[in-house]
């Protein structure tokens, strides 16, 4: 770890002081009443009060005011965060806390300097597709020599990389990547169809590309014309999670460059969380971006759209009356896509209409599944014991099948499933309705 | 007595060494409660996770002098979960949250304090019973702090509040000894009523370890309408006309013309601003007919009493939307401006629009904006101050205002307080509301059980 605000004295306090000082407006609005407790599934795992949104808030407000002088304690509670966004979803004061914690993350972290292990990340490789789509071959291939399999599922448990990521049952690269075999689209639309951009997002790309895959089919068998160019890169949230904003910056910029003056009427994704990234982070910290950059993420914040909820609401497909009996499908709300985008409507709709398959609901259905990109790395037990109450539920209804519409929650839930020898399948929504084409 | 690494090493041979929270970041999350208050570190977070360790940590927290605050959630809105200066330390109860017995036979369940008034109602519910008391937070309160103040909610009318469901518990007192009072049957004569002394104790009198709640069975049937006034008083004579034809809604809730306008102007969802008042009313029973009969009634009456509309919920989309309206009250409000200060005065029904117009009298005079809701069936009435605490000098016309209130509230004999508790944020008005003998005669009850006067002292009573 670099110097910590102990160690740079008093100065260094101050700037970071009158930087969160700028975050006063929105601190203030917190009413302390303790509702984002109910939500919050760090808060759930641990029941204390520094996990939580409203202790959290106090804390940068301390921090602010000078009534608080260890800025590493406070960005390590920060860090305690999935930024799930449950406790937005239910603050009855409309605090945006979204927007607190990652402009707070921002001024914490570019205060204390990234560690190491993030520099590499994001400085390094998320920000240059190009490298990060080759290294991840590099480790795609080399993970058979050190990474066995276990359980029943296909998922494998890594020794090696134990001291690292903890024991966690993950599932592997996939061998060929959905880039490598589609690097770019340009698929026209049949008449009176909507043509939109495809943004696959880093976890369908990698590990999922059957999920980019089903996608496409659905696309295309509704005839919509689908355009993707080469070299989109991440959508940026693991770095802005991180506080690391010139990351974000580029991916961002490098995001914009390649969809600028393409024509589509949509901008799907099949990924909760990058759909809220573009449609919430995008233009929530846009401040210090030009009229045109501004302008064009304005236009894909409208644009940007959860696949299940365009096959739902603009194709307005007819889908089959709901079946009984056959194996149980439930589902599980990724947060982005309830709580940030209040998609859950329509990924049910199709999931009820699934020929040969019945449909479960689960308890806490919406209920955070503790994924969360970094926090998955850094709180793996926290991460883990979140995960198992969601895994709790799902088996709660017997289900056969656990199907979501977020890949980051898809791999959380083969962790937990896995890691109880559960036979349950994860798959995406559009997996499942693909295979009805 | 201060805190020495001694006696921090002793709490962790009794709750586990990460059950004591010594850090600053940890300790700062603990300093305040969701009253608008200055917040006040604790010295130490005591987090006993069983119930053995709840009664020594009590114990050694007494013997060793420091000052002690029981923390369920931190909800309560007067302060009363704030630590005390000087050595203060927080016994928190939020881990001891299991529910021990639903009894379906005998109506009664055995729970700890921690357990979230929610998620028992919801327990309750799946085994056929009914658990009433629905403070607005229950969603995060503990059944511990319900008790300790005495918490209400919606349907305070027709079932009552918290103490009307606690039939007995198990108390720590300042020794550690576990003490028993009450019982699992409906009739209990041994000993004092001592769960009653203890319902709305506010953490002075003892640690309640285990509560054994009654439980009812479930209405069978609701009906919900919505009434419009263009004048108070036809509301309030609406209440009166409603109780006196012999029913009583389960709620009876109402939003003076402030709130609705704030409502709407943050939902758009189509509420009458002109209105003076809105009463939403709830009629519930075992039989769906004696249900239609009573609402049919009640409906009569608000016409009766001049309302300029009233509409029953046909269905149970209808009744959600309904009480839409309600509970967007208060975050309507606190969107509104930055700091929420949600009063409590309670008056007796009949006077509910005298205390509205001194609400709104009261605000014009200090340059406030106001919203008036709550609980029109008991006359517990939720002043909402709007304003920014970082603005000194507003804020301190706030406080005169809520003063100003106290002393309307008082003088139309009502009460300082309906259901949020006196904590620290009322305690200077006691004497007021009741007299000298009365202070000096709960002074007295509490130094018999807290010799040393370390559970919450700077809470109650002054
Ligand atoms: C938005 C909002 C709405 C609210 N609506 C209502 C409402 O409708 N009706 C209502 O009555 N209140 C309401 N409240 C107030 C508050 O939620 C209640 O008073 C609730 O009972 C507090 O529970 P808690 O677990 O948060 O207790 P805390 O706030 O943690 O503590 C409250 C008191 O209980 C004591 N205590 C807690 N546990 C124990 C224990 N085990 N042994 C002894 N003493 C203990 C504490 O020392 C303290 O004095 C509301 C609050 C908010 C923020
Ligand atoms: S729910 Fe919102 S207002 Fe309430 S404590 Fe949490 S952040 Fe603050
Ligand atoms: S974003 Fe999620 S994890 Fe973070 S504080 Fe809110 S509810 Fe908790």
């Amino acid at each position: 770890m670099p110097d910590t605000a102990t160690e740079s004295g008093t100065r260094n306090v101050k700037r970071l002081a009158s930087m969160l000082l700028e975050l006063d407006d929105l601190l203030i609005a917190c009413m302390r009443c303790g509702f984002c407790l109910s939500t919050c599934p760090v808060y759930g795992a641990t029941m204390r009060e520094g996990d939580v949104t409203r202790g959290k808030i106090a804390l940068l407000e301390n921090l602010a005011k000078h009534m608080i002088s260890d800025a590493q304690s406070v960005n390590d509670k920060l860090n305690r965060c999935l930024l799930c966004g449950s406790c937005q979803a239910i603050c009855p004061s409309g605090v945006k806390i979204m927007d607190i914690f990652l402009r707070a993350r921002a001024i914490v972290t570019g205060y204390l300097g990234l560690s190491p292990l993030k520099k590499l990340l994001f400085r390094g490789v998320l920000a240059r597709p190009k490298l990060f789509n080759s290294l991840l071959g590099l480790s795609s291939a080399l993970q058979g020599l050190f990474i066995k399999k276990t359980g029943g599922m296909e998922t494998y448990c890594a020794p090696l990389l134990q001291s690292f990521i903890g024991n966690r049952h993950f599932p592997p690269l996939a061998k060929k990547p959905f880039h490598s075999r589609a690097p770019s689209l340009n698929i026209p639309a049949e008449a009176g169809k909507p043509g939109v951009a495809f943004f696959p997002g880093c976890v369908s790309d990698n590990i999922f590309p059957a999920v980019a895959e089903a996608s496409l089919k659905v696309l295309q068998k509704h005839g919509v014309g689908v355009f993707m160019p080469s070299g989109l890169s991440c959508c940026g949230i693991p770095a802005l999670a991180s506080g690391d904003r010139p990351d974000y910056d580029r991916m961002l910029r490098n995001n914009l460059k390649c969809l600028r003056g393409a024509s589509f009427q949509y901008l799907l994704t099949p990924c909760g969380t990058c759909t809220a990234t573009i449609r919430e982070f995008w233009p929530m910290l846009a401040d210090d971006y030009s009229p045109a950059e501004k302008e064009q993420i304005r236009e894909l914040h409208e644009k940007c759209m959860d696949i299940s909820a365009f096959v739902i609401d603009v194709l307005k497909v007819e889908l089959p009356a709901a079946s009984n009996g056959g194996p149980v499908v439930t589902y599980h709300d990724s947060c982005h896509l309830k709580k940030s985008l209040g998609v859950a409507a329509q990924p049910r709709s199709i999931l009820k209409s699934l020929p040969g398959f019945s449909f479960a609901e689960m308890p806490e259905a919406d209920r955070c599944c503790g994924s969360g990109g970094s926090f998955t790395l850094r709180h793996y037990d926290l991460s883990t014991d979140i995960g198992q109450r969601k895994r709790d539920n799902i088996v709660s209804v017997k289900a056969n099948i656990v199907a979501a519409g977020c890949p980051a929650c898809m791999m959380q839930m083969m962790d937990a499933l896995s890691r109880n020898n559960d036979k349950i399948k994860v798959r995406h929504v559009m997996e499942l309705y693909a295979d009805t084409l | 007595m201060a805190v020495t690494p001694a006696l921090i090493t002793e709490f962790r041979n009794i709750v586990g060494k990460e059950n004591v929270l010594t850090e600053e970041a940890d300790r700062q999350t603990y300093a305040y409660d969701a009253a608008v208050l200055t917040p006040v570190v604790p010295a130490l977070v005591l987090v006993p996770v069983t119930q053995e360790a709840l009664g020594k940590t009590v114990k050694l927290a007494y013997d060793s002098g420091l000052p002690i605050t029981v923390r369920g959630s931190g909800t309560n809105l007067s302060g009363a979960s704030i630590p005390e200066p000087g050595d203060g330390v927080v016994i928190l109860t939020n881990r001891l949250d299991k529910i021990l017995e639903i009894n379906e036979q005998d109506l009664y369940a055995v729970v700890e304090p921690g357990v979230v008034t929610a998620r028992f109602a919801a327990a309750v519910a799946a085994r056929g019973l009914f658990y009433p008391p629905d403070p607005g937070s229950q969603s995060v309160s503990t059944l511990g702090g319900n008790v300790a103040l005495n918490a209400g909610g919606l349907r305070g009318l027709k079932y009552g509040v918290t103490k009307d469901y606690v039939m007995g518990m198990e108390i720590f007192d300042y020794r550690g000894e576990l003490v028993k009072t009450g019982s699992r049957t409906v009739k209990c004569v041994t000993g004092y009523n001592m769960a009653a002394l203890m319902s709305c104790s506010e953490g002075t009198l003892g640690v309640f370890s285990r509560l054994i709640l009654k439980l009812v069975p479930p209405p069978k049937a609701s009906r919900a309408m919505l009434a419009e006034y263009d004048d108070i008083n036809k509301a309030s004579e609406t209440v009166a006309g409603i109780i006196a034809a012999h029913i009583v809604p389960c709620t009876l809730e109402f939003l003076d013309n402030n709130t609705i306008k704030y409502v709407e102007a943050d939902t758009k969802a189509g509420l009458p601003v002109q209105a003076a008042a809105v009463l939403l009313i709830e009629v519930d029973g075992g039989h769906e007919r004696m249900v239609e009969e009573d609402a049919a009634k009640v409906v009569e009456v608000c016409k009766k009493c001049g309302c300029t509309d009233v509409r029953m919920a046909k269905n149970a989309e209808e009744k959600l939307k309904i009480w839409e309206a309600r509970r967007n009250a208060l975050p309507a409000l606190a969107r509104a401006r930055p700091t929420t200060v949600l009063e409590d005065a309670t008056v007796p029904r009949s006077r509910i629009p005298e205390m509205v117009a001194a609400v709104n009298r009261i605000a014009r005079k200090y340059r406030l904006e106001v919203g008036t809701f709550g609980h029109a069936g008991d006359g517990n009435l939720h002043p909402t101050f709007l304003c920014d605490r970082r603005d000194k000098e507003e804020f301190r016309r706030v406080e005169a205002a809520v003063d100003e209130i106290f002393d309307v509230a008082l003088g139309l004999q009502g009460t300082l307080s309906g259901e949020h508790g006196i904590g620290m944020a009322k305690a200077k008005w006691m004497e007021k509301e009741t007299n000298r003998a009365t202070i000096e005669f709960s002074k007295n009850l509490r130094r018999a059980l807290d010799p040393k006067m370390l559970f919450n002292a700077g809470k109650k009573f002054l």
